[in-house]
C-alpha cells in the first residue's frame, strides 16, 4: 500500500519537472498530447487488461466528449468545465444503456459489437454537418479558463491536461487494487468461477465499460479545449485501434503500463519524421517485434530486461 | 434443505435428467454417485444455475430457487466447486480467497477509487477473513503464490477455501477427490468432515467410492438421468440394482 503511494508520488514529480528538462519546445506539445493519450490507455486497459473485455470503438466515446464540449462551449457559450463533468456522466450512463445488450458477448462478437459501435458515432460526426461542422471539423473552441487564468499555452495545458492524468492515474490504481479490481480480474480468470462467487459479472463488465467510457469523454474535452478545434477524422476507427496498442504494447492490466505504451505510441512519430512515409514500416516491425519478445508489455519487459542484465554482469 | 423435484434435461435430442427429485437433508453429507454419463454434472450445473433445466425446480430452505442466476445463489448462501478446478490462476492463493469474500463486502466504485476510510477498512477486514480461511485450509503458508503455479491437490484446497470464504450454509463439491492421491483424499476427508462439522450441508458428486462409502451420511444413486437409489452408506452397498448398474447385469 505504502509502496504504490511512493510509486505515484513519484512518477507525479517526475511528471511535473518534465517540463524543465525540455524547455520549452514543440516537443512540449507532444507531451501534452502523452498525457490526453495515457488518460485514454488507462481507461481502455480497465475494461481490457482488468475485466478482459475487448473495445475497439473507444475513440468513439473519445469523439463523443471532444464533440459535447467543442458544440457546446464554441457554438452555445456554456461553461467549459460543467460540460466537461456533464458529458463524462451523460456518455457514462448512455455506455451504461448500451453495455447491457453488447456485454453479453464475448470475444470477436464483442469486438465486432464495438468495432460497429465506434464507426455509428464517427458516421454521425461526419454526417450531423449543421451541428457538428462535418468532415470539415469544428474550429473556435474557447480555452479552458480558472479565474483569471487561460489555458493558451503549451506549458499552461501540460500542467493542466497532466494534473488531471494523474488524478485519473491515482484513482484507477486505487480501483484496481480494490475488490473491484479483484472482481474484474476474477472475471478475466475464470467468469463461471466468479459466478459461483456472487460477483455480478455482468453488471460489473456493464459498470467498468460505462466508467470507461466517462473518462474518456474527459479525455476528449481535454482534446477540444487545447487543440481548439477538431475533426472526425481524430477519431475514428484507427485511432481506437492505436488505444488498443498503446495498452497492449504497455501492459494489459497496468495503469503505469498504460502509460509507458501512450508515450511510446505518441512520441515515436515524432521521431520518425525523418523517414518520411516510411515510418509506419518501422511502427509495424516495433509492434512485431514487441508481442513477439515482450508480450507482457513494456512494464514487465523492461524490468525483464533489465534483470537479465544483471544477471548477466553478475555472473561473469 | 435442499430439495429437487421433477428435474428434466434435454440437450437437443439428448435426454441427460428425466424426472430426478430428492430432498437433502440440513448439516449432513450428501453423496451424488453414478456411472458415467448418470447425469450427475448436469444436476450440480442445474442446481447451481449455471444450466436452466428443461422442467422441474430447486428449493433452498423452501424457496424455490429454479432459475435463479449463480450469482445470486451465492448470496443465498449456496456455493460449488468445479471438477476441474476453475482458479483465478493469474491472482495470488490469497486474492483467489479474497473474491471468495466479495458477496460479503460492499464498496463500490466510487469509495474504492476514492480510498475511502471505510474502503479501506473493508479492504482489511477481507483480507483477514481470506487468511483465515487459508489457515482453515491449512495451505496458509502458500498465500502469496501465484495460483496457476499450484500443484494440483493444493488448488483444490484453494478451491474448498474460496468457497468456504462466502460463509456458505451449504456447499455443493464436484468431484472433489478427482485427481488427488490418496494421502491428498485422506486429507480432503478430515476437510469435507470439518466443513460439515460448522453446520455447514455438504453435496458431493463423486467417483471414489472409498471416500463415499467413509464419510456420506446419505447417498444419492443416478443412472442415466433417473434416480434409481438413495439410502445410507450400506443401504446402497446392499442394493441389487446399484449392483447391476455398476457391475452390468448378470444374464
Amino acid at each position: 500500500m505504502k509502496k504504490d503511494l511512493l510509486k505515484f508520488l513519484f512518477f507525479a514529480v517526475a511528471v511535473m519537472l518534465v517540463p524543465y528538462a525540455l524547455e520549452g519546445g514543440y516537443l512540449m506539445n507532444v507531451t501534452v498530447f502523452v498525457g490526453i493519450h495515457t488518460i485514454l490507455a488507462v481507461a481502455l486497459n480497465l475494461l481490457l487488461g482488468y475485466a478482459g473485455q475487448i473495445s475497439l470503438g473507444h475513440a468513439g466515446f473519445f469523439g463523443l466528449g471532444a464533440y459535447t464540449s467543442g458544440v457546446l462551449t464554441a457554438t452555445y457559450g456554456w461553461n467549459p468545465w460543467l460540460v466537461m463533468g456533464g458529458a463524462s456522466v451523460a456518455i457514462g450512463l448512455i455506455a451504461f444503456v448500451i453495455g447491457f445488450p453488447i456485454l453479453k458477448l464475448k470475444g470477436h462478437y464483442l469486438a465486432m459489437a464495438t468495432l460497429g459501435l465506434g464507426i455509428i458515432i464517427y458516421i454521425i460526426f461526419n454526417e450531423t454537418i449543421d451541428i457538428t461542422g462535418g468532415p470539415s471539423g469544428l474550429p473556435g473552441i474557447p480555452y479552458l479558463q480558472i479565474g483569471d487564468v487561460v489555458f493558451d499555452s503549451d506549458l499552461k495545458n501540460y500542467y493542466l491536461v497532466w494534473g488531471i492524468t494523474l488524478i485519473v492515474m491515482l484513482l484507477a490504481v486505487n480501483l484496481a487494487n480494490s475488490r473491484i479490481g479483484r472482481a474484474l480480474r476474477a472475471i478475466h480468470d475464470s467468469e463461471v468461477a466468479a459466478r459461483v462467487l456472487g460477483v455480478n459479472a455482468r453488471l460489473l463488465k456493464v459498470q467498468i465499460f460505462a466508467l470507461s467510457a466517462g473518462i474518456c469523454s474527459i479525455a476528449g474535452s481535454l482534446y477540444a479545449h487545447t487543440m481548439t478545434f477538431i475533426s472526425p477524422a481524430s477519431f475514428g476507427f484507427n485511432f481506437s485501434v492505436e488505444l488498443l496498442t498503446m495498452v497492449v504494447i504497455g501492459g494489459l492490466g497496468s495503469v503505469y503500463g498504460s502509460f509507458l505504451g501512450a508515450a511510446l505510441l505518441t512520441m515515436l512519430p515524432e521521431f520518425l519524421r525523418f523517414m518520411h512515409d516510411y515510418d509506419i514500416v518501422f511502427y509495424g516491425l516495433l509492434l512485431m517485434l514487441m508481442i513477439m519478445f515482450m508480450p507482457g508489455g513494456l512494464v514487465r519487459g523492461i524490468p525483464d530486461l533489465v534483470r537479465k542484465a544483471a544477471g548477466r554482469k553478475g555472473g561473469a | 434443505m435442499l430439495r429437487v423435484a421433477g428435474i428434466t434435461q434435454i440437450f437437443g435430442g439428448v435426454t441427460a435428467l428425466s424426472g430426478v427429485g430428492f430432498a437433502i437433508e440440513a448439516g449432513k453429507i450428501t453423496g451424488i454417485i453414478g456411472p458415467n454419463g448418470a447425469g450427475k454434472t448436469t444436476l450440480f450445473n442445474i442446481i447451481t444455475g449455471i444450466y436452466r433445466q428443461t422442467s422441474g425446480q430447486v428449493f433452498l430452505e423452501g424457496k424455490d430457487i429454479s432459475g435463479v442466476p449463480a450469482e445470486r445463489l451465492a448470496k443465498l448462501g449456496m456455493v460449488r466447486t468445479f471438477q476441474n478446478i476453475e482458479l483465478f490462476s493469474k491472482m495470488t492463493v490469497l486474492e483467489n480467497v479474497m473474491v471468495g469474500v466479495h458477496s460479503r463486502s460492499f464498496c463500490g466504485v466510487l469509495s474504492c477509487s476514492l480510498k475511502l476510510p471505510w474502503a479501506i477498512a473493508e479492504e482489511g477486514r477481507i483480507r483477514a477473513q481470506a487468511r483465515q480461511w487459508l489457515d482453515f485450509a491449512g495451505i496458509g503458508d502458500l498465500a502469496d503464490t501465484e495460483a496457476g503455479n499450484l500443484p494440483f491437490g493444493k488448488g483444490r484446497l484453494l478451491e474448498v477455501a474460496r468457497a468456504m470464504a462466502l460463509n456458505p450454509k451449504i456447499i455443493l463439491m464436484d468431484e472433489p477427490a478427482a485427481g488427488l492421491n490418496s494421502h491428498e483424499t485422506a486429507g480432503l476427508a478430515d476437510l469435507i468432515r470439518t466443513i460439515c462439522a460448522q453446520g455447514v450441508t455438504v453435496v458431493l458428486v463423486e467417483h471414489d467410492m472409498e471416500l463415499v462409502m467413509d464419510i456420506c451420511d446419505r447417498i444419492v444413486v443416478l443412472n442415466l438421468g433417473t434416480k434409481l437409489a438413495e439410502g445410507t452408506p450400506r443401504e446402497i452397498q446392499e442394493n441389487p440394482e446399484v449392483i447391476a448398474a455398476y457391475l452390468g447385469e448378470d444374464r
